[in-house]
């Protein structure tokens, strides 16, 4: 059981990557990702605001000596546009010196009701950013098959949905994620596997990490909790409790009573 | 000539490269990216890139996002 999380040329002692959207300030923003004790975190390219420069910018409450930063290419509903999207991130990231900008995380969605993947699209978009050069992170459901697929075109990592984006739905389809899992890492044991999106809680956390994940990324369940850095806090744990567990490796489910005190030595009983 | 900039058209007199709008706008080419047409136009090729009648200029920057 390897320590650090390797993903191409990444290395990482923290599982937990953090989204930084949705907050209700910078600031609670930059306490709960130093309450997950986070080394990554998201971030999404959005057009500059021209006529409103005064309003604080996202890049003045992120230590970029100090995190790695995972741009997403989320809102894209086109190959095309999820490459624009991964270029411009690059181009921004060279410019702040910050090593993610070797790095994507590809999302193409398939509609704005659900936000689930665009599987063709995807595979599409993984290929050609691949080509470009990029290690590509790629957001996919929790469908085996193109799991697979995805890594064969040659995503860095391959990041199962639990459940659809900011749902809070936890691990839908645990069975999915584990025969995922098996099918990934078949001969291949430290490929990278990342469950994104849906988780609501700590607990749900600790179930993708139980089943084998590297990692976890989330955004909604701490930003939008009544507590976030409480629930930050909640997340670190969680992602420890169910990688040592995992680790650990768990008893075997059975539908009967096993007795944890002998039954050898009772005295007679009044019966 | 009228450019479109982030879906809204500007209007420009006289010649503008790239490195002369971001002065413009008060952008630090360091924390934004930039297309042309749809083509990232890396900060090394501000200075010599020219806008055109027509031109759609994307700027956009890091914001937050899961």
């Amino acid at each position: 059981m390897s320590t650090a999380l390797r993903i191409g040329t990444f290395e990482f002692h923290s599982r937990l990557f953090v989204g930084t959207g949705k907050y209700t300030s910078y600031e609670v923003m930059q306490q709960a990702l130093a309450a997950a004790r986070c080394q990554v975190v998201t971030v999404a390219v959005r057009r500059e605001r021209l006529y409103d420069s005064q309003n604080r910018s996202l890049l003045d409450f992120l230590d970029l000596k100090r995190y790695t930063i995972l741009p997403n290419t989320a809102g894209c509903f086109t190959a095309e546009d999820a490459i624009r999207h991964a270029r411009l991130a690059r181009e921004l990231l060279e410019g702040l010196n910050n090593p993610g900008s070797k790095w994507v995380k590809l999302e193409v969605l398939a509609d704005k009701k659900t936000l689930l993947p665009d599987p063709v699209a995807t595979l599409q978009a993984t290929r050609e950013l691949v080509r470009d050069g990029f290690t590509v992170l790629v957001y996919t459901n929790d469908d085996p098959v193109l799991c697979r697929q995805l890594k064969e075109a040659g995503a860095a990592s391959v990041m199962p949905a639990g459940a659809p984006i900011g749902s809070g739905l936890g691990i839908l389809n645990p069975n999915n994620i584990r025969i995922a899992l098996e099918y990934l890492k078949e001969n291949d044991p430290d490929y990278p596997v990342i469950v994104d999106a849906g988780v609501g809680t700590a607990s749900d956390v600790t179930v993708a990490m139980e089943l084998g994940a590297d990692g976890v990324l989330l955004n909604t369940g701490v930003a939008s909790a009544r507590d976030p850095v409480r629930m930050a806090t909640a997340m670190y744990h969680a992602i420890e409790a169910g990688r040592l567990a995992w680790g650990a490796g768990r008893i075997p489910k059975r539908a009967y009573a096993t007795a944890s005190s002998t039954f050898d030595g009772m005295i007679n009983s009044s019966q | 000539m009228k450019i479109m900039l982030n879906g809204e058209e500007r209007t420009l007199n006289g010649e503008w490269s790239l490195t002369r709008l971001m002065e413009e706008l008060q952008l630090p080419p360091q924390r934004v990216a930039v297309e042309v047409n749809r083509q990232l136009v890396t900060r090394a090729c501000f200075g010599q890139t020219l806008l055109h009648e027509g031109d759609q200029v994307e700027i956009v920057t890091l914001v937050g996002g899961g």
